[in-house]
């Protein structure tokens, strides 16, 4: 399978990654030496095969709907590159 | 006074309690051996008065006979686990002036034991990567250097391994006692390989996940690095838990693994997969192996060929799966709530500035792969067609178990350690190959550990690796003794004081 500049393009947009123009074409080979590399799984027999979903079997962990932690805005906001009184700031998302 | 950084843990543990010398006394040796060793780059963050006023506190409890298992123990952490008021990089710029509000849970057990923190070490960019050459913030040297023909060194640049290559070169220059690392497909092995020292990634669900920056999270565990077998069995009873804040941990008790430690191997029965003897393996590599066969069946282990079928599919597996969940894992680097942001015309264009701007190129790649994988029409195809083959390789382990089969001999890597630059400039599937001992490991989520088993012939250290049952880490730690008795320590030349 072979990848084109157009894919490139839309899984960029998908990743939400800006991508140069002049990036396109190398990013293209690139995706194409990592899908010929995997190509080989297409080869076994998976027909009866159930994927894994829990790499130890286990059974999830239950636990009390119940608040038990919180209460530091300040905390939570401390590392954001922009807030005001408690919130995050972002750009004009509604107009 | 000898040069503390010398010892091991038992003997720097055992020291303390003695008062030989105080925890103080042990970090100061320490943070001056930092200090001597910029050149190797080891080091994110360098926290010296944050150790010696840990060390001081160890010094108090040690006076009054409160002393925990790792009291005074200075180490170093991979700058993956959140650390709480020290700033956790990831070794990336997108998280580049990140300071956590708060403790991982493996960090916190280690700390609970009296442990030291002497600063966050280097790895690869979200722990992407073989060579520890993806960091923003430049390669960390391995402390090995090759040797010539006529014994000289060789002054060119080695990698360290990766993506835990700062943790282990720490460990491995004496910068640090021990140190943390996480493993997502061979991430604390191969470095501890191409240092010459110990790590073990141990069962997925042994050790909490909680608050370490996650890549791969059905793949991601945490683990030490040591000088010595019995270290790192230490180190692994403080970092292994029962945490209700990661759902995957394991519900069983944490043993005392060092009591592992210099126990017979009398009747185990280690298992030899005849799928990992690649074509073009190296000979000195398929000669390593033989030796570490040697050396197990002479301490009285029953040795067996077994066959691991779907061994060469684990790989692609891994690649699938791992960037697949790496695109999920790394949606949350936003520029909103933490890290850089790039300011765009919108939200949309704020968010793809910032993510161009924040992950470096491998890290990218890995995104859109993984994007690409999980993407209508190519969901089944790819991600699902993946944990199928994963669900296979599992079963190969469980049927070599279910035989009889204690534990599995292979080597660690390929290769010895390679130089800077050598293979990150062209093909990324190239560096992938590095892994191609140790993903199964991941993929199968069993226990595995790496120990030195000699040197190369341009001088350089080679590691075994020894791959356990499902919690059976005690048995690697009796199996690794066995191995490091027969192969001994290495050391390097410390060059890089000079």
């Amino acid at each position: 399978m072979s990848v084109d500049a157009a894919t490139i393009r839309r899984v960029a947009h998908l990743a939400r990654i800006a991508v140069d123009p002049a990036e396109v074409e190398k990013l293209g080979a690139e995706f194409n030496s990592m899908l010929g590399f995997v190509e080989q799984l297409a080869s076994l027999d998976v027909s009866n095969v159930e994927p894994m979903t829990s790499v130890r079997p286990m059974r999830i962990k239950m636990r009390q709907d119940d608040v038990t932690d919180g209460g530091y805005p300040a905390k939570i906001v401390a590392n954001a590159p922009s807030s005001e009184d408690g919130f995050f700031v972002v750009p004009k998302v509604v107009e | 006074m000898s040069d503390l950084t010398k010892l091991t843990l038992a003997e720097a543990r055992d020291g303390l309690k003695a008062k030989s010398f105080s925890a103080v006394e042990l970090t100061r040796a320490h943070i001056e051996a930092i200090e001597a060793a910029r050149g190797i780059n080891a080091f994110t963050t360098e926290t010296p008065d944050k150790a010696l006023a840990m060390a001081a506190k160890s010094d108090e409890r040690l006076a009054n006979g409160r002393a925990g298992p790792l009291e005074g123990i200075p180490l170093a952490v991979k700058d993956l686990f959140c650390t709480d008021g020290v700033k956790t990089t990831a070794s990336s710029n997108i998280l580049g002036s990140f300071v956590p509000p708060y403790e991982s849970t493996v960090t916190a057990n280690l700390w609970a034991d009296g442990a030291v923190l002497l600063g966050k070490v280097s790895c690869d960019e979200f722990a992407m990567g073989g060579s520890n050459e993806t960091s923003a913030f430049g390669p960390v040297v391995n402390p090995w250097r090759r040797k010539g023909a006529d014994g000289s060194a060789d002054p060119t640049p080695l990698v360290p391994g990766g993506s835990s290559g700062g943790s282990a070169a720490a460990v491995a220059a004496h910068l640090a006692i021990g140190a943390a690392g996480t493993d997502t497909g061979g991430s604390i092995r191969q470095p501890a390989a191409f240092t010459g020292i110990v790590g073990i990634k141990p069962t997925y669900g042994r050790c909490s996940r909680w608050g370490i920056v996650a890549y791969a999270s059905s793949l991601d565990q945490a683990g030490p690095f040591a000088r010595t077998v019995e270290d790192a069995a230490i180190l692994l009873k403080s970092f292994a838990s029962v945490d209700g804040k990661d759902t995957t941990s394991v519900d069983t008790p944490v043993p005392d693994y060092a009591a592992a430690v210099g126990k017979s191997v009398k009747g185990l029965t280690i298992g030899v997969p005849k799928e990992y003897r690649v074509d073009g393996l190296s000979p000195e590599i398929a000669a390593l192996w033989d030796q570490g066969i040697e050396w197990l069946k002479a301490a009285g282990a029953n040795v067996r060929e077994i066959s691991l079928p779907h061994t060469p599919y684990a790989l692609p597996a891994y690649y699938i799966i791992a960037t697949a969940e790496a695109s999920s894992n790394l949606a949350r680097y936003d520029g909103v709530r933490y890290g850089l942001r790039v300011p765009g015309e919108d939200i949309v264009d704020t968010y793809e500035r910032t993510r161009a701007a924040g992950f470096g190129p491998e890290v990218r790649r890995r995104i859109m792969l993984g994007t690409y994988v999980l993407s209508a029409g190519y969901y089944d195809a790819y991600y699902v067609r993946a944990q199928k083959v994963r669900t296979l390789i599992a079963r190969d382990f469980e049927a070599a178990f279910n035989d009889g089969i204690d534990a599995v001999l292979v080597p660690a890597t390929p290769s010895p350690a390679f130089g800077i630059g050598e293979k990150s400039g062209g093909d990324p599937v190239e560096m992938y190959l590095q892994d191609v001992f140790t993903v199964t490991v991941n993929l199968a989520g069993l226990p595995g550990m790496v120990v030195p088993g000699g040197t190369s012939s341009t001088g350089l250290p080679l590691g075994l690796q020894l791959i356990g049952r499902p919690f059976g880490e005690e048995a690697l730690f009796t199996l690794g003794h066995v191995i490091e008795a027969a192969a001994g320590r290495l050391t390097p030349e410390p060059w890089w004081r000079d």
